[in-house]
């Protein structure tokens, strides 16, 4: 905190907030108060275990710093910053993020490779400067008041404070029902901002100043087209491989998720080429075999040698863990499938781990997720729309979407949006997952819709592209809409650092390192989405490090049990409770009468689509986000 | 059946399937298909038309003259049921 009239913080305050954050930093605490600055820290102790405790000093006593992440360079950058003469008094990453901030400034963090959040209080210039990581992978909230900065890993712990209170945010919460995630800066709670990943925070007097350090760029260099694909294979390899070795830099023992797919595979395989010993591997296996993988999973297991450990989830399962799970997001949800991950760290903290390698953002940046092939399928069909074969590719996608099967091509041409206004949409390739997450706002009761007002939420992501978006490939376009926005605002967070550090475990992604993120951008789009051969590249490298079977398996996305989970036998109370039109009318987002024809539905078994499901969950989860925060 | 009451019972049931009974959203003369039906939704109205009128929509009369408005289901029910024996 930083209060802007000079009042002295407030350790009272400062214990209440790092309270709430204790499942991040169970390992010790630290409060540094000076004068008007207060900073507070919870630790998840993983390097440098006997020196590392924060809030941390320079040894001049100059600059504080308080850092929830990893710096994966630190080996090499506190040996560059010890030949600049700088003092290093501890072992720790954090030392040398005070270090490099005192030799290169704002600047520090272009030097940096891993995944952060900090602050840091520079007590002779009485400036904060507070920075986020460039994939968005740890988070950074904030609230700014005329008297002061409050800033939290978490937005409860803002909360906690007491200088501001949980209100929803109509435009967020709008944002939340159109792309699952809110746009940055905003959140679902007024007066709570989040820093947007790749962006650094300066405050100085009452003054605070955001700006962005790093973008993802797509453009092409002239040659890429020309690029020789064993080159490129090579060259990924070895970033792969690199990424993963200074993931591995760890004062605690590190595991890994595997979820039977290529990506999780290829991160322990490299795990246990670097490493060379025996690997502790975990995963979510589910009773509902429609969404079971664990065949893979044990399959990958035996073929890397690591010790495996799983957990099975039913659908009671994820229906228990629900509102803690939505607590730790923070966020409404629309579908379940953070309820597993959450399951599944738990398995990891019991098992006395604290740190984890996933195979995440791999279908980010080398071009895997079925959305990057909807696109491309659309734009073949919208060539020819009479064609009778070509939406036949559509189903061909979505082998495990039974109904979907049944669809005429006239109907999947309406839903896959292939009118010629659509296809000059920068946004073509995610209108019909936006569209169909935009009807769930049919259920805003009138006051609700009527703060939305005319507020239309792709208008204004249409005014962040960047420039020169338009120049950018197809692909490219639809990357750069996955990576920027949903991989940080719902997978990273909701699905990621929030579900692994509700039980202080830290995920680690070697493919999000940064200098894989700016390499795949430049491939061509041969070398990710070949035809309709997604990962096309990763698969080449990937050759007799994992399994054949997983290699060559059809693609299956992870999801959860849906909402039925939440009615029959055994449901738990807080359903009928929550959704029950009084809880529904006090919240006062949803209208009661529209949602109580949802729950008609579902009770009587007749429930079956996707939106119904997306519909459920999304208003269940905001009426549990309310019931914690707000309507308290 | 009058095809005013053709149209009651499909608006009724559109409503409360696809628009968490906001009647307000729907107009008899407007698109269905991609606005208010979505992709697994038109399965839902097929068995609902065949239920309910006691038809058989055959996949080759899935197309928007028939089915993308209220007024066009209304009048394809009707012609339906007027060649029943």
């Amino acid at each position: 905190m930083l209060n802007f009239d000079g009042r002295p913080a407030d350790r009272a305050v400062l214990l209440r907030m790092i309270a709430t954050l204790g499942h991040r930093g169970p390992d010790a605490d630290g409060i540094h108060v000076d004068g008007p600055v207060g900073l507070a820290h919870a630790r998840l102790s993983i390097i440098d275990l006997q020196t590392g405790g924060q809030p941390m000093s320079t040894v001049d006593g100059r600059l504080w710093i308080t850092f929830n992440g990893e710096i994966f360079n630190y080996v090499e950058l506190r040996e560059e910053l010890a030949g600049k003469e700088h003092a290093f008094a501890t072992r720790s990453d954090t030392e040398v993020i005070l270090n490099a901030y005192r030799e290169w400034g704002e600047d520090c963090v272009n030097h940096f490779n891993g995944q952060w959040s900090f602050a840091i209080w520079d007590s002779a210039e009485r400036k904060l400067f507070a920075s986020r990581d460039r994939m968005g992978i740890r988070p950074l909230f904030y609230t700014q008041m005329p008297s002061g900065f409050l800033f939290a890993s978490e937005m409860k712990a803002l909360l906690a404070s007491g200088a501001v209170s949980a209100e929803f945010d109509a435009i967020g919460m709008d944002q939340v029902f159109t792309f699952w995630m809110s746009l940055p800066p905003r959140t679902v709670f007024k007066n709570i901002l989040q820093l947007p990943p790749a962006h650094s925070l300066t405050v100085s007097g009452n003054q605070v100043r955001v700006r962005e350090y790093w973008t993802p760029s797509f453009s092409r260099p002239a040659d890429s087209a020309a690029l020789d694909e064993q080159e490129a294979g090579t060259e990924l390899l070895h970033l792969l491989c690199d990424a993963t070795r200074i993931r591995l830099r760890s004062d605690v023992p590190v595991g890994a998720y595997l979820s039977g797919g290529i990506d999780s595979t290829l991160t322990t395989a490299l795990v246990r080429r670097i490493a060379g010993d025996r690997l502790r591997s975990f995963s979510i296996a589910f009773h509902d075999k429609d969404y079971d993988e664990s065949a893979y999973q044990m399959e990958a297991s035996k073929f890397l040698g690591t010790q495996h450990s799983c957990v099975t989830c039913s659908s009671a399962d994820v229906a228990r863990a629900f509102p803690d799970v939505i607590r730790s997001a923070e966020q409404p949800i629309v579908r379940t499938a953070p309820a597993p991950m959450f399951l599944l760290s738990r398995l990891v903290h019991e098992s006395g781990f604290k740190v984890v390698l996933t195979g995440e953002g791999a279908d980010e940046v080398l071009g895997g997720y079925d959305i990057f092939k909807e696109a491309k399928i659309r734009r073949f069909w919208a060539r020819n729309l009479n064609s009778k074969w070509r939406p036949l590719l559509l189903k061909r996608m979505y082998p495990y979407l039974k109904d979907f099967q049944k669809q005429s091509a006239e109907s999947l041409k309406h839903f896959f949006r292939v009118t010629p206004e659509d296809l000059a949409s920068p946004l073509f390739s995610h209108l019909p997952r936006w569209e169909l997450t935009s009807r769930l706002k049919l259920l805003f009761s009138r006051d609700f819709a009527a703060q939305v007002g005319n507020y239309d939420a792709l208008q204004e992501l249409r005014e962040t592209l960047p420039a020169g978006f338009s120049s950018w490939t197809h692909l490219s376009q639809a990357q750069y809409l996955e990576a920027k926005y949903f991989l940080p605002g719902y997978l990273l967070s909701s699905q990621g650092d929030r579900m692994a550090m509700a039980h202080s475990v830290e995920g680690r992604y070697p493919f999000l390192d940064y200098r894989v993120v700016e390499f795949s951008a430049r491939l061509p789009d041969r070398l990710k989405l070949r035809v309709l051969n997604e990962k096309y590249l990763l698969k080449q490298i990937c050759r007799g490090m994992i399994p054949d079977s997983i290699l060559r398996r059809v693609k299956q996305p992870y999801r959860a049990p849906d909402s039925r989970c939440f009615f029959g036998d055994g449901a738990p109370e807080y359903v009928s409770e929550l959704m029950s039109p009084t809880e529904v009318g006090r919240t006062g987002i949803f209208d009661p009468h529209a949602t109580g024809a949802l729950v008609a539905k579902f009770t009587a078994g007749k429930a079956g689509s996707v939106k119904d499901d997306m519909a459920l969950v999304g208003v269940l989860s905001s009426q549990i986000l309310a019931q914690k925060f707000v309507n308290r | 059946m009058h095809t005013a009451d053709i149209q009651a019972d499909t608006r009724s049931f559109l409503v409360n399937n696809f628009l968490f009974g906001r009647a307000e959203e729907l107009r008899d003369d407007a698109p269905l298909l991609g606005k208010v039906i979505d992709s697994t939704g038109v399965l839902e109205l097929i068995g609902f038309l065949q239920e309910h009128f006691e038809i058989v929509v055959p996949d080759e009369e899935v197309v928007p003259a028939n089915l993308d408005s209220v007024n066009n289901i209304a009048a394809y029910v009707a012609r339906k049921l007027s060649r029943k024996p």
